[in-house]
């Protein structure tokens, strides 16, 4: 499906990321957001609160983060496309219903411009210490899909990819920005309408008798219906049976808990997007994400002005983690740095998937800065010299 | 002659004794009679007085007792079925 | 004595029949006050396709799973901004709010006074059993006074809320208080809070005779109710801020707050209209994003 004309603000535009995500959202069909201001992320939500009026649909400004994370679920089930907005302390907040979106398998996008933390650390300074986060902060067993943009350019395209895998299935996208990529303005293309894909709600055409809210499907994604078309379905985020009712037993917890884990492994390849660059004959791998990686892109330069041979991936996707492709990048090179801007998170995964076949080389930053291009440099020297 | 019928739907009841205290006319009592779950259900024990106005049904937690007005036409007939 | 013929408790279809018997304690009102919304759906006519129920958590949460309409089961205190959301979407929607006293004052008390400031279009059924019932008793934000409960074993200190004059003082526009002796008159202020435009909230007293009741010695569910009746006085239009509870005293109950105040999305189209004139667009252009 083509996006809807109104949403798209088609032409050249210099805008920053956190005004290039909102035209995303727009883009991508979402008519619908909750949110409660937070520095560096507040601005998605100014822009959305002053356009939508003029596309068709709402914006509220909710009295918490623990209510604007479950309005939007609400207005999902409304029928529109929905999203949240926020920052370090307002995504602690929302944790319980990122929990509620996965259970009950609400499309929806939280958005996350990462700072500084823990607690209110660097209100204005970037970081990517909410990777484990996004990925585990609620609750249980269950499974996200997490984006992370590089550019304002990014802050559109991936919005709307985050949407339509939101839609495609029935899952949370958590939209991991950072205050740089946020508050950086570039050029930012926005195309055509007809030249924008957007995935429409699985929506189901059964009858009401034949409809089962969580019946699962060949593909593992249920079809969903919507508030006031005569299903009268029932929503819980208790364990519940295909009939969506609570059933509280070890076997319809293990049904659901599964699906809900392998609707997603199911589709890694498809989900997990990469950019890579030089790795065929690469000594060394660069693996990074979001801004960091720009930095990495300037230091893995400067290591081929010398000479080296260096590879470069670029995590577009970092949940669910490629486990695949960095395996198989372990198994050409010797060593993998990985640069980011916390102490040490994705650099963990990037081990366990790497299966001791490489050499792992955390190069942590706490955030409130970003890499100096030269420690990435140094860590590729000492890892190719080693 | 009673105007209406009341209906039990015995496996559902707790006996918590709403309907028995609550009924206008005091068609019901609990009886001694155990349900599966192990309550006493109520029972009938003044046909002739239901008005049928559900209120027991108004009251009863667990949807397991309600009243029904009988039209004049089946009002023999129905008195004569609870007896 | 068994006694079922071929008519259908008028209830029965607003149940989800298949999930019966609930989990409900024998004696307690939660399934009583199901009766009284039933009744007013059907007194009211409302078009049950177009209504959607939302509970938060507890005993009363589980409403929400008992009825047969489009129903959501959200998380502990968020059935408000949850209903917000599915209103603002939807407008076309006549959305219900059911669910406790602890969750929607205590956890969700936040989304209760800012709903009713805002005024959103919803009603509120608030089945207030003086207790945090679910988890086995504690002190709730509606606990009189000296009553007995788990986390307070030696009585209760703390002042509680008096519900009516909360969401009164934060701008409800229709506010009533009835027992779950008063099934009838729970129906009708159900069916009036249906014909109003804006935030309505019903609190409804009932037993939690397992960890209320029994605690405070008070007895069963049946005893409660009793009290119910005798100390129960209707006092339609008193000032909410006399309306509070005591631990054994009289319970006021009628409509207390009845006014007309615009809705919230009437404001906030008014508001577009005003400043965006012809460029507001008042319906979402894609009216289904359904493939
Ligand atoms: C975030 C969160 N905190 C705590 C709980 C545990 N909890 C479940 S129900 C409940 C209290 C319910 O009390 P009330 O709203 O009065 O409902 P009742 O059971 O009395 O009908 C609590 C504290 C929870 N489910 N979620
Ligand atoms: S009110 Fe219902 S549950 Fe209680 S005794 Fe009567 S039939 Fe049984
Ligand atoms: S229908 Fe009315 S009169 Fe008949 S048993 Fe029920 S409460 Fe009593
Ligand atoms: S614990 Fe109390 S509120 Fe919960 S079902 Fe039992 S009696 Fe009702
Ligand atoms: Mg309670």
């Amino acid at each position: 499906m083509k996006a809807d004309p109104h949403g798209v603000l088609t032409g050249t535009h210099f805008i920053d990321g956190d005004h290039a995500c909102c035209e995303g959202a727009l883009a991508a069909g979402a008519r619908f957001a909750a949110g409660y201001p937070i520095t560096p992320s507040t601005e998605v939500v100014e822009r959305f609160a002053a356009r939508v009026p003029t596309v068709g649909g709402t914006f509220i400004q909710m009295e918490d983060e623990l209510a604007a994370s479950i309005t939007l679920q609400g207005a999902v089930w409304g029928g529109a496309k929905a999203f949240t907005v926020t920052s370090g302390p307002g995504f602690s907040l929302m944790m319980e219903h990122i929990g509620y979106a996965a259970m009950t398998e609400t499309p929806c996008v939280f958005v996350d411009v990462q700072r500084g933390g823990p607690s209110t650390g660097l209100p204005t300074l970037p970081a990517q210490a909410d990777m484990m986060q996004a990925r585990w902060g609620s609750h249980g067993d269950y499974e996200i899909i997490a984006l992370c943009p590089n550019s304002p350019q990014e802050c559109f395209d991936l919005t709307i990819k985050a949407f339509n895998l939101a839609e495609e299935f029935r899952v949370p996208v958590m939209f991991m920005m950072d205050e740089v990529v946020g508050h950086m303005t570039e050029k930012v293309v926005i195309p055509p309408a007809d030249q924008i894909e957007v995935v429409p709600r699985k929506h189901t055409r059964k009858s009401v008798e034949d409809y089962l809210p969580y019946g699962s499907n060949g593909d593992m994604v249920p079809e969903m219906a919507h508030a006031g078309e005569g299903y009268k379905f029932h929503v819980t985020g208790l364990t519940h049976d295909e009939r969506g009712y609570p059933n509280m037993t070890p076997q319809t917890q293990d049904k659901l808990v599964r699906r809900l884990q392998n609707k997603i492994r199911a589709a890694v390849d498809r989900i997990c997007l990469f950019e890579e660059d030089g790795i065929d004959s690469a000594d060394v791998v660069v693996v990074s994400y979001g801004i960091t990686s720009r930095v990495a892109q300037r230091a893995v330069q400067m290591a081929r002005e010398r000479g080296l041979k260096v590879g470069k991936l670029r995590l577009i996707t970092a949940w669910p983690f490629p486990d695949q492709k960095i395996a198989e990048i372990a198994s050409k090179v010797k060593a993998l740095v990985v640069p980011e801007l916390n102490l040490g998170q994705m650099v963990r995964e990037v081990e366990r998937a790497a299966q001791g076949k490489a050499k792992t080389i955390a190069l942590p930053h706490a955030g409130g800065g970003v890499h100096n291009p030269d420690q990435i440099l140094n860590a590729i020297v000492e890892a190719i010299r080693c | 002659m009673a105007k209406g019928r009341v209906s039990i739907v015995v496996e559902r009841c707790k006996a918590c004794g709403f309907c028995v205290e609550f009924c206008p006319t005091h068609v019901l009592a609990l009886s001694s009679a155990f349900n599966s779950k192990g309550y006493h259900p109520p029972h009938v024990v003044h046909p002739e007085k239901c008005s049928g106005c559900d209120l027991c049904g108004m009251y009863c937690p667990d949807f397991a007792i309600y009243g029904t007005k009988v039209a004049e036409p089946k009002l023999v007939k129905a008195a004569g079925g609870e007896k | 004595m068994l006694n079922i013929d071929d008519t259908v408790n008028p209830v029965e279809p607003f149940l989800r029949s298949d999930r019966m018997p609930h989990i409900w304690c024998p004696g307690c009102g939660i399934g009583t006050t199901v009766n009284s919304f039933a009744r007013a759906l059907i007194d009211s006519k409302i078009d049950l396709e177009s209504l959607a129920l939302v509970s938060g958590i507890g005993c009363t949460g589980r409403v929400a799973g008992y009825v047969k309409l489009d129903s959501f089961h959200t998380t502990h205190g968020r059935a408000i901004p949850f209903a917000t959301g599915l209103k603002l979407a939807n407008p076309k929607l006549n959305v219900v709010v059911y669910s406790g006293d602890g969750d929607l004052s205590a956890i969700g008390g936040n989304h209760l006074i800012h709903a009713a400031r805002r005024n959103i279009d919803l009603k509120v059924i608030c089945v207030n059993n003086l207790i945090y019932a679910m988890t086995g008793g504690q002190t709730a934000p509606t606990t009189p006074g000296h009553a007995t409960t788990s986390t307070n074993p030696y009585g209760t200190f703390e002042p509680a809320f008096n519900l009516p004059h909360l969401v009164e003082a934060a701008g409800a526009v229709y506010v009533a208080r009835w027992t779950t002796f008063h099934v009838r008159q729970l129906a009708r202020s159900i069916s009036e809070a249906f014909q109003k435009k804006g935030f309505s909230f019903i609190e409804v007293i009932s037993p939690c005779p397992t960890l209320y009741q029994r605690r405070n010695k008070m007895g069963d569910g049946l005893d409660t109710m009793k009290y119910y009746k005798e100390k129960s006085k209707v006092k339609h239009g008193t000032p909410t801020s006399e309306v509070g509870l005591t631990l054994n005293g009289e319970i006021a109950v009628g409509k207390f707050v009845d006014r007309d105040r615009p809705d919230y999305q009437s404001m906030m189209r008014a508001q577009y209209v005003e400043s965006l004139g012809e460029r507001y667009i008042e319906e979402p252009e894609v009216e289904c994003v359904c493939g």
